[in-house]
């Protein structure tokens, strides 16, 4: 876990919501587009989870472990969430639940490098 | 009757308002078993504040129109007392809350969001156009 990893999941989760954006200014429900961008971010916040949990058994700093590990948990599950909510709502808010998640997303990234880095408390 | 607050422009609305649930009271719950003696003050309205946003998402979920508006009520004098508080005087609270500095530490969303929220109750209140 280090800082191009983070800004890059970040900065990729940000896209995502720029992206559901555009279908929420245009009243679009969701698209199928949509759903695998978001299915790809899932897959990335996954792999990101499974490596942090790796380093952070590694690591010889001392890092406090079970907020580490509950806030990638936590960004784990919001994409799913966020489809389970949004994906009833026909209207454009449908897809506005998705800009919340992923600007949501992008935000606890960059928190779980500042506790990863001990700058955050 | 009055509409439900959990379509059209609520379902964002009670996305947010999960989102703060969730920080507020996680967040609380960590203070609490971590290190509840060194602000006992703080960690008590961080537990208060995450049960008013859990409260407010379940009762704009489900259409709950009246708990809507005690707790986002709640949550609005909430965040304004508190802010105030902490600006006059910020030995009350060593250690901050959703609610210190008007929620600054949050982008101030925690100020918006109440206002925002009594008003789509107030449109949802009855027969209006359904929200959008």
């Amino acid at each position: 876990m280090n800082d191009p990893v983070a800004y890059t999941v970040a900065v990729l989760a940000l896209g995502v919501a720029l992206y559901a954006g555009w279908h929420m200014l245009r009243d679009a429900p969701f698209s199928n587009p949509l759903f695998y961008v978001m299915g790809v971010l899932e897959l990335v916040l996954i792999v990101l989870f499974v490596a942090g949990c790796v380093a952070l058994g590694r690591t010889e700093r001392d890092v406090d472990g079970v907020l580490f590990v509950s806030y990638l948990l936590t960004v784990v599950l919001i994409p799913p969430a966020a489809v389970v909510w949004g994906i009833a709502e026909k209207s454009r808010w449908g897809t506005g639940v998705v800009v919340v998640a992923m600007l949501t997303v992008s935000v606890l990234i960059i928190r779980v490098l500042g506790i990863w880095q001990g700058t955050y408390v | 009757m009055s509409e439900p607050t959990s379509h059209g422009f609520g379902r964002a609305l009670v996305a947010v308002y999960a989102v703060f649930a969730l920080a507020a009271s996680a967040r609380s719950i960590y203070q609490l078993v971590t290190k509840t003696d060194e602000a006992p003050v703080a960690y008590a309205l961080s537990a208060v504040a995450g049960l008013v946003y859990v409260v407010a998402t379940y009762a704009l979920a489900t259409d709950r129109h009246r708990l809507a508006v005690v707790t986002i009520g709640f949550e609005l004098v909430g965040v304004l007392g508190v802010g105030l508080l902490t600006v006059l005087d910020g030995d009350l609270f060593p250690d901050a809350t959703v609610w210190s500095q008007f929620g600054a530490g949050y982008g101030y969303v925690p100020l918006v969001l109440p206002i925002v929220g009594l008003w789509w109750l107030h449109r949802t209140r009855r027969n209006g156009r359904p929200g959008r």
